[in-house]
């Protein structure tokens, strides 16, 4: 099947006083209609700043992104409206991604009444479907956000952003700001829908078991950098980037017998500002070497999954 | 004047914490939050607001009949008289020129009105103009504007407020003038911070998201959110200004005598507080009222704007 959404060396770099931020720096990978592909990494590495640039809150740097086969790294006025009626975000911190001076139904109806694409009446009625959609109770339509728990505000977040059945949803760590028991409800609700309504997401996130329980394809990043590529359950199965096997051996397990060997990763992570040419892991990889100094790049190691490690062929044999 | 305002702001968090559920449940819940009806359903609940507004309505009517209802000209001087105690016929005394007290400090109330609205509003629109500049475009207009009016906010206002006088003169307009530029950076400052905070938040990327125009974002998201605080400060100035007026015509910057402004009415029986303290005691009382007033109907506005302390 054909990607929904390409994107091609992607770069995004920003302007601080101390030198070139590289936050998203030559970034390639596609998802394909109806997958989910998640995209992890710590804190800081770009990831968010990626998903931001797919939906145009930051322009790109350079590269190409391609959705449905078109081009839409640059866009003018009107191509935007249409693109951002396709392709929507739910954003990490529902505390503060709802207007606190609107009610429900007013954050669930603007970007209806703004679509100006439907009647009074019609928005209406698709409102209290959407919140029926999402699990929000009706009587809660007049209520302010900061009235709801998390959860349900979370919810609302993702009825305003189906609004205008998109195809296409970044979901920049939907979850991370919940509870652990609503986590599960909130992200069963994202499968579901994605299930009922055919939808394609880029699943950003810090946590290991949350990428594994609802992605095809899992990105992994680091400082910028994608380094590992695969299929879900051939990551968790081979993992090869040395970065990668540091985060899954971090993973909790429930098992008390398993003997788990624990990478602890050394050292701080890089600036991100002009960060130069070598492998930005090795300051921190166990196994670093001389020819580690030179710049990555992703390699198909087996079918479908690339890692940008020289070392990778002989790591795979350990 | 800065300690009395702040302990007030306190009283008001004590008095949101333990009276609001009582207070609030009489709102029909059919009236949606946020509206005209709602903000005066909230205020006509609170007694505070209601006594301030009753005050303020009683002051303003008064002193706009007080030339036909009162029995003296508030300049008409009458020497057998002079010092009276309240009696009959002065039912608030006369001072030491014989001058009925009563006729006085009702006419003059609105000078101390004039003043703190008109002053405050300068205030207010140039403060919110200057500090949404800063706040929306940042950077280099950002800094110069901040600059400049650090510049105004290293001097105590009311020594600012006295050097302007003393430079351009005395009179009702010049105190206006001097008290509403006085009161410009902290307008400004607040509706910066403001503007900045909400610049930032993630529903403002939301709403960029669903393809909101960005005059439609500043109109509906960002105003909004950043107005309220503004309101409850206006009538906050309002009170401030209204007592510094008073300051300045004490000290002989602002009204100037024969004019009964209460300031000017403190200063010139100031000398009498021992054996008439009537004299002193009248405008004094109708002073604080009238800052208390404004105060109850500031902190009664932000409880009604506030959607983060509804019940």
């Amino acid at each position: 099947m054909a990607a929904l959404l390409e994107v091609r060396n992607l770069k995004k770099y920003f302007k601080s006083p101390g030198g070139t931020v590289h936050a998203v720096d030559d970034v390639s990978f596609e998802i394909e209609e109806g997958k989910t592909v998640g995209l992890v990494g710590e804190s800081g590495c770009g990831k968010s700043t990626l998903g931001r640039t797919l939906i145009h809150l930051n322009e790109s740097t350079e590269g190409t992104i391609v959705y449905k086969g078109k081009d839409v790294t640059h866009l003018n006025k009107k191509e935007m409206v249409a693109f951002r009626r396709e392709v929507q975000m739910i954003f990490q911190d529902p505390f503060s991604s709802l207007d606190p001076r609107q009610t429900v139904s007013d954050i669930i109806k603007e970007p209806m009444l703004l679509s100006k694409s439907m009647s009074k009446a019609k928005v209406e009625e698709r409102t209290e479907e959407l919140m029926d959609t999402v699990g929000v109770e009706k009587r809660l339509r007049m209520s302010y956000p900061h009235e709801l728990d998390g959860g349900r505000r979370q919810r609302v977040g993702i009825a305003r952003a189906l609004a205008l059945n998109p195809k296409f949803i970044v979901c920049d760590e939907p979850v991370s700001a919940l509870d652990v028991s609503i986590q599960a409800q909130i992200l069963n609700l994202l499968m579901d829908l994605q299930e009922q309504m055919g939808l394609t997401y880029l699943f950003i996130t810090h946590d290991m078991s949350v990428v594994k329980h609802i992605s095809n394809q899992i990105c992994v990043m680091y400082l910028g950098q994608m380094v590992e590529k695969c299929d879900r359950n051939e990551l968790f199965a081979h993992p090869t980037h040395p970065y990668t096997r540091a985060l899954l051996s971090a993973i909790p397990t429930t098992d008390i017998h398993a003997k788990k060997e624990r990478i602890l990763l050394k050292g701080e992570i890089k600036s991100p500002i002009d960060p130069g040419e070598e492998c930005r892991f090795c300051s921190r990889c166990i196994y670093a070497k001389e020819e580690c100094k030179k710049a990555q790049s992703l390699t198909e190691i087996s079918p479908g999954h690339f890692v940008a490690c020289c070392r990778a062929k002989e790591l795979t044999d350990t | 004047m800065a300690d009395h305002t702040h302990n007030k702001k306190g009283g008001g968090h004590h008095h949101r914490g333990h009276g609001k559920k009582g207070k609030r449940h009489h709102i029909d819940p059919g009236i949606k939050p946020g509206s005209a009806k709602y903000i005066w359903a909230s205020i006509s609940h609170n007694k505070g607001a209601i006594f301030g507004m009753v005050f303020l309505t009683a002051m303003i009517v008064l002193s706009l009949l007080s030339p036909v209802i009162c029995r003296y000209n508030y300049a008409a001087t009458d020497f057998e008289m002079m010092k009276s105690w309240p009696s009959i016929k002065h039912l608030f005394g006369t001072d030491d020129l014989g001058r009925d007290i009563l006729s006085r400090v009702l006419y003059g109330a609105r000078y101390t009105l004039i003043i703190g609205i008109l002053s405050t509003l300068l205030s207010a629109v140039l403060g919110i103009l200057l500090g949404a500049c800063a706040g929306y475009f940042g950077g280099v207009i950002d800094a110069a504007l901040m600059r400049f009016l650090d510049i105004f906010q290293a001097f105590p206002s009311l020594v600012l407020a006295m050097a302007f006088c003393a430079v351009f003169g005395t009179g009702i307009d010049k105190c206006i003038y001097a008290l509403g530029i006085t009161g410009i950076p902290g307008f400004a400052r607040l509706m910066r911070a403001n503007i900045l905070r909400i610049r930032n938040t993630e529903y403002i990327e939301a709403a960029t998201t669903i393809n909101c125009p960005t005059w439609k974002i500043i109109l509906q998201h960002i105003i909004p959110n950043a107005v309220s605080p503004v309101i409850v400060e206006i009538a906050m100035g309002i009170s401030r200004n209204g007592l510094a007026s008073s300051s300045l015509s004490f000290l002989g910057l602002g009204v100037q005598e024969p004019r009964p402004e209460w300031g000017a009415m403190l200063a010139s029986t100031r000398n009498y507080i021992r054996d008439y303290p009537y004299m002193v005691i009248i405008p004094g009382i109708f002073i604080v009222f009238t800052v208390l007033s404004f105060n109850l109907l500031g902190d009664a506005f932000r409880d009604a704007l506030d959607p983060n302390f509804r019940d």
